[in-house]
């Protein structure tokens, strides 16, 4: 079974990275886009024993650092 | 006995001898240098040092692999008793990855990698690392990172603040540092972190003397482990 972490960051944080990417979207032309918030995504392959308890504690000890960032995770058959 | 530092090396440190030199020339005694696989430190340290560069190439985020490695647990621990742990650049990535101190240092705010000597100012005069400056002094140190902005909730901006554990602030625009902080030390005064290179400043040949103060100030500390 494939476990997908989707980490980003918190609303307040403020993301250079994102508005870089925003900048450069427009740069290509398009228009519409009012903000660009970069996050990262996880796909882990795990077996059953692998609880959301566990997942919860992968993602706040390492995956996301929770000062700054918030994950949410979804298990896809 | 004499004065025992220990510097870490992860894979992918690049500033581990520099640091090392420094230690010796300054410090003196005997300098260790340590595997991040270890899982022991040498015994009686009064000083272990977290070096520059890009340990396990800022796989995930910076200092975030290394936070996780075996010697850390040591490190943790020996900071615990008291022992001085100085992070510099990377190693302050580490420190805030690892827990001992509060934050984080994200990208910097112009997205561009900042190499250049800036100019700061000593706040805390009275900790181990920074008791040989004077308080409010201006001094130049190196800078050389991309994810240099330091980053805390207000509150915890707030007790840094009140509580004097802001050690160095930039007296410039850097890398768009929450309150311009530069160096972080922990609530017991023991860890400091600082993206800036004390280490690359402690001769003249290096263009400035401005570290060698902390070094000297950590090998004659206020406080001894």
């Amino acid at each position: 079974m494939k476990v997908r972490v989707f980490v980003s960051l918190k609303n307040g944080v403020l993301d250079p990275q994102g508005r870089a990417i925003h900048h450069a979207i427009e740069g290509l032309g398009f228009s519409g886009v009012s903000d660009v918030r970069a996050g990262r995504m996880f796909e882990l392959e795990v077996d059953d024993s692998v609880t959301d308890a566990m997942i919860d504690e992968m993602a706040q000890k390492l995956l996301a650092n929770m000062v700054i960032e918030n994950y949410r995770f979804e298990r896809v058959a | 006995m004499g004065f025992r530092s220990a510097v870490i090396t992860f894979p992918g440190s690049n500033c581990d001898r520099d640091m090392a030199v420094a230690i010796e020339q300054v410090c003196g005694g005997e300098v260790h240098r340590v595997w991040h696989g270890d899982a022991t430190l040498p015994e009686g340290l009064d000083f272990i040092a977290l070096p520059g560069g890009f340990s396990y190439g800022d796989y995930l985020r910076s200092g975030a692999m290394a936070a996780r490695s075996p010697i850390m647990r040591a490190v943790v621990e020996a900071a615990g008793r008291g022992v001085k742990v100085l992070g510099v650049c990377n190693g302050f990535q580490v420190l805030t990855e690892s827990g001992l101190l509060p934050g984080v240092l994200m990208r910097n705010a112009g997205i561009r990698f900042v190499c250049r000597e800036v100019a700061l100012t000593v706040e805390n005069n009275t900790s181990a690392f920074t008791h040989r400056y004077f308080k409010g002094q201006k001094i130049t140190i190196p800078v050389a990172h991309h994810d240099g902005n330091y980053f805390a909730d207000d509150a915890t901006l707030d007790r840094l603040e009140g509580e004097g554990q802001v050690a160095f602030r930039y007296a410039e625009e850097v890398n768009g540092s929450a309150r311009n902080i530069a160096g972080v030390l922990s609530e017991k005064g023991n860890v400091l972190g600082m993206m800036p290179h004390p280490e690359r400043f402690i001769e003249a040949a290096h263009g400035g003397i401005d570290g060698r103060a902390l070094f000297e100030g950590v090998v004659k500390g206020l406080v001894r482990a």
